[in-house]
């Protein structure tokens, strides 16, 4: 098994509570099939807009109590992942709490 | 078919309180961008806006019209005002039937709504100002206009969000090109700067933190300007035979819908409805000098406006044409954005000279064409487009042409 393989194994199992709260609103609010969302998954290939990812950023930032300083014109903040989606999140969580 | 001129201008925004003050503005490529006053921002993300700053309304309306008159149709009247003085335009008996009064708005009252839903649902209060209705509704500054001049012919309000100023003028433009009326009075208006708009704004993540910067590879989003321009449309015949001064004229307007997302633009239906716009007005591709942008500042909409651009002009004339985007300088008035930079577009092709989209400041490999970045540059403008597309994917072009007798 490579490290590769080893760290996503590793992060699967403590899969954490709020990735999985995140990946329900996804699968909720982009209407996706909860099995297909894992880190790696492309948000074009699940057919996540970017009109679903404004909604997605809000209903997380209801649940966690946050505000994710997301602008859909910022490259930079483009996500392109739902793994990336997750990171975002986590780190504002971090900075905020 | 009747030829159709504008002999009257009146814009009342945040780049000036006339339209002499507002061309100052624009051709000067001054920015008026800034940090919003007139609603708290203590809890928005985005604090910038343009607003009409002094400006007290008592001043201008006596006291039981003002009572029924929300901020929209208090800037959309102060504009018509202006225009209508401006065009020497009366309206006694058959002249007011001979009049069309057509005025887009986006939303409508929106000042009236947050304050009505402040008192039933954070005070609790059982009742609402009894005038809240006819307020808020978006014929209102319509009506208003009709009342305050005895204008009795067709009216009423359009409404599609970014567009609505277009399809306003636009219809308009076929009424009195058609023979239906002699005469039109039409714009838009909105007062967007109000908590709960800039809320529901914010909350779609398309707002820049900063400043409006279109077609520049930097950009980081449109920003909200509130404000009105209205003008006055006139059968050639009607203007001559009166004597009436002639800005500019009116020859065509085309209109699509993309029929596809509610939100992202189609290059193909923005594209589509230039060529109508040039294809009602007897033009070719090639006789565009001049193009005043929908240029928003966003992501999507600079990136599919320039495709569009080259699509419908032809990839050698779209990188011919001067495009400039108001917008960079007095914000996005919505419901009255086309209105405003009609009389931009008016302006440019009586005075010679068109305004730039202010700050430009990284080009954008993906929005290549003349942008007139920063600098009003003279030039000679036989024929010009103004676009407009909405939310909604409702777009509509007008095309503008010098007055040549």
């Amino acid at each position: 098994m490579s490290t590769d393989e080893i760290i996503l194994d590793e992060k699967e199992n403590v899969m954490s509570k709020v990735e999985e709260d995140i990946y329900d609103i996804v699968a909720d609010k982009a209407d996706v099939d909860r099995v297909k969302l894992v880190r790696d998954a492309r948000l074009d290939d699940l057919e996540i807009e970017s009109l679903d990812i404004v909604e997605i950023i809000f209903a997380i930032e209801e649940k966690f109590d946050i505000q994710i300083p997301y602008n859909a014109n910022d490259a930079e903040m483009e996500f392109e992942t739902v793994g990336q989606v997750v990171d975002a999140v986590q780190k504002v969580i971090k900075e905020q709490s | 078919m009747n030829r159709v001129v504008i002999t009257g201008l009146g814009v009342f925004s945040g780049a000036g309180k006339s339209t002499q003050e507002f061309w100052q503005t624009v051709s000067n490529g001054r920015c008026v961008i800034g940090p919003l006053e007139t609603i708290p921002t203590d809890d928005l993300q985005i604090k910038i806006g343009v607003e009409i700053k002094d400006f007290d309304p008592k001043e201008h309306f006596p006291k039981k019209q003002l009572g029924l008159l929300d901020r929209f149709s208090q800037l959309g009247l102060m504009a018509a005002r202006e225009a209508i003085a401006d065009s020497g335009l009366t309206f006694e008996g058959e002249d007011g039937d001979n009049t069309a009064t057509i005025i887009g708005c986006g939303v409508g009252g929106q000042e009236t709504i947050d304050q009505a839903y402040y008192h039933i649902y954070k005070e609790g209060r059982r009742g609402v100002h009894p005038f809240t209705i006819p307020r808020l509704m978006l014929n209102a500054a319509c009506s208003h206009i009709t009342m305050e001049n005895g204008i009795t012919g067709p009216a009423y309000a359009i409404a599609s969000a970014c567009s609505s100023a277009n399809h306003a003028i636009g219809q308009a433009f076929h009424m009195v090109r058609s023979g239906l009326v002699e005469r039109a009075i039409t714009g838009g208006t909105e007062a967007c700067i109000a908590l709960g708009t800039m809320r529901g704004w914010e909350a779609i993540r398309v707002m820049t933190r900063d400043t409006c910067r279109p077609f520049s590879k930097n950009r980081t989003g449109m920003t909200l300007g509130e404000g009105a321009s209205i003008v006055t449309l006139e059968t050639l015949e009607h203007a001559k035979a009166r004597g009436a001064k002639i800005y500019a004229e009116i020859v065509g307007f085309g209109m699509t819908s993309d029929a596809m997302d509610i939100t992202m633009p189609s290059f193909e239906g923005a594209s589509k409805a230039m060529r109508f716009a040039l294809k009602d007005g007897g033009l070719d591709p090639t006789d565009i000098d001049y193009i005043n942008a929908h240029g928003t500042g966003t992501a999507a909409n600079d990136v599919t406006e320039t495709k569009s651009i080259k699509l419908a002009l032809g990839d050698d004339h779209a990188r011919k044409v001067s495009v400039s985007a108001s917008k960079s300088m007095f914000g996005h008035a919505l419901g009255a954005a086309g209105a405003m930079e009609l009389a931009v577009t008016t302006l440019a092709i009586k005075n010679g000279v068109a305004p730039p989209t202010a700050n430009y400041e990284d080009p954008d490999p993906d929005c290549d064409l003349d942008y007139i970045p920063n600098e009003a540059r003279d030039m000679k403008i036989n024929v010009a487009i103004s676009n407009s597309f909405a939310f909604g994917g409702l777009n509509a072009v007008l095309a503008i042409k010098k007055f040549n007798g």
